[in-house]
Parts: structure tokens; C-alpha cells; sequence
């Protein structure tokens, strides 16, 4: 098991110039680490969408990379997102997925068909150019050299520890994250369009 | 009297092209195969197809944060599902985003049975997106006033095809 944290650290190493979208829980983490929040669209207005505004954002700019950091239960939501992306087939797009077992946001409980369902495979299937799968970061680390270098679509499905939330929302600390109309105008401003 | 030219997918391209669109974000119908080929041939046209209507407003959300300038063509069926990205990014983040809603089961003349049509416009105004209803190729110049309207307001707008029988084909 990943924490998501460490493991969103090693990617910040990678990320260069590239434009990064994290939704739920992975939000709140990946704040902690960027260095770029100019490049940074933290999406969670709707559910499991966050992959399908990267693929514009790829599609608009293919000179960056674009990495998503997409929830379980949020991809689940959306699963054609697999077979979109694979068909305009971006060569600078990373799709992670946190793949914690749960909906963390909501207290936890279990996505379906946790244990029984593959990401990776879904990924491969659906036409990504490579599929992965890691659930230790030292693994990952000693690879991402290699991994985040390979020509996308890449999926990279990461087993994490939740995060989980169960405060009532209004008892839960601020998370910091920007609002994502904010993100989307900072991103424009540092992008020149 | 002389009966009214039809809307032409020509004179919907033709308007895309003015407004400098650069990519289709898009689900078919039954009504759109015409325009689909016409589309395709156009070569300032990227075409983007979605697997689900729901992706195609955050796919133009994402064009138009990247500096591209999308239009999203949906039938209403598909809109009605795409309801909760229209919130929380077209509304919410206020992205400019137009779109071109193929009206099914639309009609000028007696009861309206699909409930499709009927469901259309009470929910654009739920949803507080302003909307157009083009039926003939005099109508096209609506799709500019679209996006004037959407670069005005910050926010998406749709283009009703009020095209009863015909839809885009010849
Ligand atoms: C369409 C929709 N259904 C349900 C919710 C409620 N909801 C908010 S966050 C969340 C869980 C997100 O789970 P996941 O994508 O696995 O991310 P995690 O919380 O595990 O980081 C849910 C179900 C919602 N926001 N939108
Ligand atoms: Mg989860």
C-alpha cells in the first residue's frame, strides 16, 4: 500500500512545466506537494469527470504533459473515459488512479467490485498505450524515470491507503485547495491563452 | 407560401468556422449523419467523440482552459444526463461553453408525446443556461449570438436543433 502523499512527491519530481489535475482526497494531497499550483486544476465539482477536462486541456496543448490523479470510486463513474481518451489516443497524457478500496470523501465506504475489478486491465483493454499497476513506491520510484517518460496514453493504477473523512463537513479543516474556477483562470494567465 | 429553406448543415458549419471553432466535442443522433460526414472533410474541424455525453462538457471545459475554442453537439437525451458537469464545471467555473443540442421529438404542431422534447427547455431554465432554437438556415446566425452570449456571461449556452423532420440531413 502507497501513501498517497509520498507517492505524489515523486511525481511532483517529474511533473516539469506539465499541467496537473488531482480530484477528491487526491486534492487535498497533491496541494501539499506541487510547487507549480499555476499548473495545478484541482477538480471535484463533478464526480469523475476530472479525467475528461485533462483530456482537453492534453488535446489543446500537446506540448505539455498532463497528469491526472483520478479517484476509484470517481473513474467508476465514468468508465467511457477510458475508451474516449484511448481513441484521440494524447501522447502527453498520465492518468493515475488512486485506488484506495473506497469513497473516502463520504466516510469510506467500499466502491463496488473492489477486489474483483482491474484498472490496469480496463485501461489496457480500452486501448491505452501502457497500463500499470504498483503497490509499493519503492517499485514505482526505481521506474518512474521510465514510466513517466513513455509515450501516452499511460495509465498507472497506484493501490493506496484512504485517506478517509468523516468529520461532519462543516468540522473539517480548510483544505487550502483553490477553487477550481480560480485554478482554470491562473492556468490561462501562466499559459498565455 | 412558399415553404421556408430547412437549416443546412452547410449554414451550421459555415458558423462554426466564423466563430473560429477548432474542435467538435460530440455524440451522434439520428439527425446529425449528414453533418457528421461534412465534419470530417472539414479539415479545421478536430472531432472529439465521447462515449457519454457528461464527458463532452468537461473535454470543452478543458479545450477552452487550454486556449481552444470547442463546441459541444449533443441530442437534448444526452443533455439532460450531462446535467450535473453542466453545474459543477460549465456553471460553476464559469467556462464559455456552447452547445448544439439536437431537439428530439420536437414539434410546432400538436401535442409534443416524447418526453425528451417536453423535459428541454423547463430544465435549461432550471439550470438557469440561456438557449436558442434554430429551425432554418436564416436561424444559423444564432449560433454567433450563442457565443457572443457565452464570452459575455461566462457560461454555457445552448443551441436548440428545432429541426422537426429533417434535422441536419438534406
Ligand atoms: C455524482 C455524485 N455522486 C456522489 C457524490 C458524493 N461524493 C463526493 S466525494 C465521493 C467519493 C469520492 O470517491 P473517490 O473518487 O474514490 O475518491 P476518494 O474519496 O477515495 O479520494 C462521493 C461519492 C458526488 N459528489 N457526485
Ligand atoms: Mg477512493
Amino acid at each position: 500500500m502507497i501513501n498517497q502523499v509520498d507517492l505524489m512527491a515523486v511525481v511532483e519530481k517529474h511533473r516539469n512545466n506539465g499541467v496537473v489535475v488531482p480530484t477528491m482526497t487526491g486534492s487535498r494531497g497533491w496541494n501539499a506537494v506541487s510547487n507549480n499550483k499555476d499548473r495545478d486544476i484541482p477538480l471535484g465539482g463533478a464526480m469523475g469527470k476530472a479525467s475528461s477536462f485533462a483530456l482537453g486541456v492534453a488535446l489543446a496543448q500537446p506540448d505539455l504533459k498532463v497528469f491526472v490523479f483520478d479517484g476509484d470510486g470517481s473513474l467508476l463513474m465514468n468508465l467511457g473515459t477510458l475508451v474516449t481518451v484511448a481513441e484521440k489516443a494524447p501522447k502527453n497524457f498520465y492518468h493515475f488512479v488512486l485506488e484506495n478500496g473506497v469513497y473516502a470523501v463520504t466516510g469510506g465506504q467500499p466502491i463496488p467490485g473492489v477486489d474483483k475489478l482491474s484498472f490496469a486491465g480496463m485501461a489496457k483493454e480500452a486501448g491505452y498505450a501502457a497500463a500499470y499497476e504498483f503497490d509499493d513506491l519503492e517499485d514505482f520510484a526505481s521506474r518512474a524515470d521510465e514510466v513517466l517518460e513513455a509515450e501516452g496514453p499511460v495509465f498507472i493504477c497506484f493501490k493506496t491507503t484512504p485517506e478517509i473523512q468523516n468529520e461532519p463537513i462543516g468540522l473539517r479543516p480548510a483544505s487550502g485547495v483553490k477553487p477550481t474556477r480560480v485554478a482554470i483562470k491562473d492556468l490561462m494567465a501562466d499559459l498565455g491563452v | 407560401m412558399a415553404q421556408q429553406a430547412l437549416l443546412s448543415p452547410e449554414a451550421v458549419i459555415e458558423e462554426f468556422n466564423k466563430n473560429g471553432v477548432t474542435h467538435v466535442v460530440y455524440l451522434p443522433d439520428s439527425e446529425t449523419n449528414w453533418m457528421y460526414q461534412l465534419m470530417q472533410a472539414d479539415h479545421t474541424l478536430d472531432l472529439i467523440p465521447v462515449s457519454r455525453e457528461g464527458e463532452s462538457i468537461a473535454i470543452a471545459a478543458g479545450l477552452i482552459a487550454g486556449g481552444k475554442k470547442p463546441v459541444v453537439l449533443i441530442q437534448n437525451t444526452g443533455m439532460l444526463e450531462s446535467g450535473d458537469s453542466i453545474r459543477g464545471i460549465a456553471k460553476d467555473c464559469q467556462m464559455p461553453v456552447v452547445m448544439l443540442v439536437g431537439y428530439r421529438g420536437w414539434t410546432r404542431h400538436g401535442p409534443t408525446p416524447d418526453s425528451a422534447a417536453r423535459y428541454t427547455e423547463p430544465t435549461l431554465r432550471a439550470w438557469e443556461v440561456p438557449y436558442y432554437l434554430i429551425e432554418h438556415d436564416e436561424d444559423a446566425s444564432r449560433i454567433t449570438a450563442a457565443f457572443d452570449d457565452a464570452a459575455r456571461s461566462s457560461g454555457p449556452v445552448a443551441v436548440l436543433v428545432g429541426d422537426e423532420y429533417h434535422g441536419f440531413n438534406r
